[in-house]
């Protein structure tokens, strides 16, 4: 992976951050400042646009905030290689805005050139393993930072699997060097979907590799069996459960910055900071505690 | 092929068509069928698809009502999958499509306020360019007018329609404020963002004829000549001021003695 050519070009990202999605309808009361939001988050393929004021606004938010830069549409886990094209134009917001943070899913939305404009599962063994490692240290190359790579929520699973995806996320990890992104909804979504229990998969989970945590609402539906299924809607606010996970994961990993993500019924700006501040009271409550354990 | 291969062209094969089962390799909590977890992808593939056109044709969906827009926005999809991430841009054979779809025959203008949308989505996004003062006119020397070329701004577009579709969509903005000018007669648009926001405004079909002549690359002269012969109403001086008053000139091209080298050069 080669260093990175260029330094962030607003504040420093710290550990205890929190973060919402950055919406183009909040622009005024995000750039009015005094809302407590430490960094903004945006959806790449939103900004791959030639001009106009998607690229003003972001401007002007990285002038003053740290950016994480998500992308939703590279499509890692294709069967067939990579869009160099849409990895140059990732590069070209790279070299602009200068993210702190670039994160991308662990799923595929192409298959054979043509979008399909959702994360879609992958069965987790060697094959895909051996896709996924060669996609994410292109990636890396490419962009010449380290990327996050996020678990994603899923509601199928594949006969053809043979490890866990806690497995399959930190062999990624250790053999490209990247980071993972660990969505806490997501967790908890895929616990209820496949019948496992969240905290054991936080328990199992890689945390030291962990660079940024996702916390969204999920939406709620029933299985072929009439058992609960979990969707991953981004469309109400983060659930009572999915907070309680998310405490026990900073109790076990420590600070670590966090993104309220909203991309359905866009609530006011008010209530996202109102979320992003509940988050920023665990992530202090944690870093006194790793404060007072170093002295 | 190989195995993942395989098994995500048969994921898509299955999701883009209903009336075929879920893949016979996925499975639910319980390792059996996963019909409605499968469909909980083949919903979010349709809705995604349809919730990013009714974001950009917003006045559309709002002509034909939700339900239909979202069966007619599924068709499409289903025929016209993106052929890119950036979702930005979906949708650009919309219009086209929208002409041709038969239960949309009863809203015959439903096209080209597609189009009109599709413009203003295009100038929304389009590259940043700061446009000619209008005094930059008024230092042109009067024998070097005729002869003159001007580059447009990348966020131009002229929409002509035989039906009143600036009045349409207008009157879908903002329905207290607006009174139509006139009864039912075709409108032409001339859409741009010589700043940072998206300008809409009805011109006559003389204008429309003038500035679609100089953005094929003609001499002010050519373009009088060319919209006079479609518009004999057209006026040159109120078309050559609506060019000006648009802020959509960015530059002069070549001017006179240069015209025979560069024609064939014009697309």
């Amino acid at each position: 992976m080669k260093p990175r050519a260029n330094d962030p070009a607003g504040p420093l990202l710290a550990s205890d951050g929190v973060g919402v999605g950055l919406k183009h309808e909040h622009a005024d009361d995000v750039l009015s400042g005094g809302h407590g939001i430490d960094f903004f988050e945006v959806h790449a393929e939103n900004y791959m646009g030639d001009g106009g004021p998607p690229h003003h606004m972001l401007g002007e938010v990285c002038a003053h905030y740290p950016l994480s830069l998500h992308g939703v549409g590279l499509s890692i886990g294709s069967a067939g290689g990579l869009d160099r094209a849409h990895l140059a134009r990732l590069r070209r917001l790279v070299d602009r805005y200068r993210p702190q943070l670039f994160s991308e899913h662990l799923a595929w939305s192409t298959h054979e050139g043509r979008f399909l404009n959702d994360l879609l599962p992958l069965p987790y063994n060697s094959e895909t393993l051996a896709r996924i490692c060669a996609h994410v240290e292109e990636v890396q190359d490419c962009l010449g930072m380290r990327m996050l790579l996020e678990n994603p929520a899923t509601y199928v699973a594949f006969e053809t699997s043979d490890m866990s995806e806690v497995e399959f996320l930190a062999t990624v990890a250790a053999r490209t060097g990247c980071g993972l992104l660990l969505d806490v909804n997501n967790v908890y979504v895929a616990g209820i979907n496949h019948g496992f229990e969240p905290m054991a998969y936080i328990d199992a989970f890689p945390l030291d590799r962990v660079g940024e945590i996702h916390l969204a609402g999920f939406a709620e539906d029933r299985d072929d069996e009439n058992a609960r299924l979990l969707i991953d809607a981004h469309g109400t606010p983060v659930a009572d459960a999915v907070w309680a996970l998310y405490r026990r994961t900073m109790a076990r990993c420590g600070p670590v910055p966090t993104l309220i993500e909203r991309d359905n019924d866009i609530s006011p700006f008010a209530a996202l900071a109102a979320e992003a501040a509940r988050a920023k009271s665990v992530l202090e409550a944690h870093s006194r505690r790793v404060l007072q354990s170093a002295a | 092929m190989t195995s993942l291969a395989r098994t995500q062209s048969e994921f898509t094969k299955s999701l883009l068509d209903r009336t075929m089962p879920a893949p016979a390799d996925i499975r639910g909590a319980s390792r059996r069928r996963a019909d409605r977890r499968f469909a909980v992808y083949r919903n979010n593939v349709a809705s995604g698809l349809a919730q990013a056109l009714a974001t950009r044709f917003p006045v559309v969906k709002r002509l034909v009502g939700e339900e239909f827009f979202r069966a007619m926005a599924h068709v499409y999809a289903t025929a016209e999958l993106p052929r890119s991430p950036i979702m930005l841009y979906y949708g650009e054979t919309f219009p086209a499509f929208i002409d041709d779809f038969e239960p949309a025959r009863p809203v015959p203008y439903l096209g080209d306020i597609a189009r009109l949308e599709m413009a203003r989505g295009r100038a929304y996004h389009a590259a940043d360019v700061t446009p000619l003062e209008p005094d930059a006119f008024a230092a042109l020397s009067s024998d070097r007018l005729a002869d003159t070329r001007v580059r447009l701004h990348p966020s131009l577009s002229i929409i002509t329609s035989s039906h009143p579709i600036y009045s349409i969509w207008h009157m879908n903005q903002d329905p207290v404020r607006f009174t139509p000018a006139s009864p039912w007669a075709k409108e032409a648009v001339l859409v741009a963002r010589p700043r940072l926001k998206v300008r809409t405004q009805r011109i006559t079909h003389g204008d429309a004829a003038f500035v679609r002549a100089l953005a094929a690359g003609g001499t002010l002269a050519e373009a009088v000549i060319a919209a006079r012969d479609a518009v004999p109403a057209f006026s040159a001086p109120e078309s050559l001021a609506v060019l000006i008053g648009a802020r959509v000139v960015i530059g002069f091209g070549e001017e006179l003695g240069r015209t025979q080298d560069i024609y064939g050069s014009i697309p």
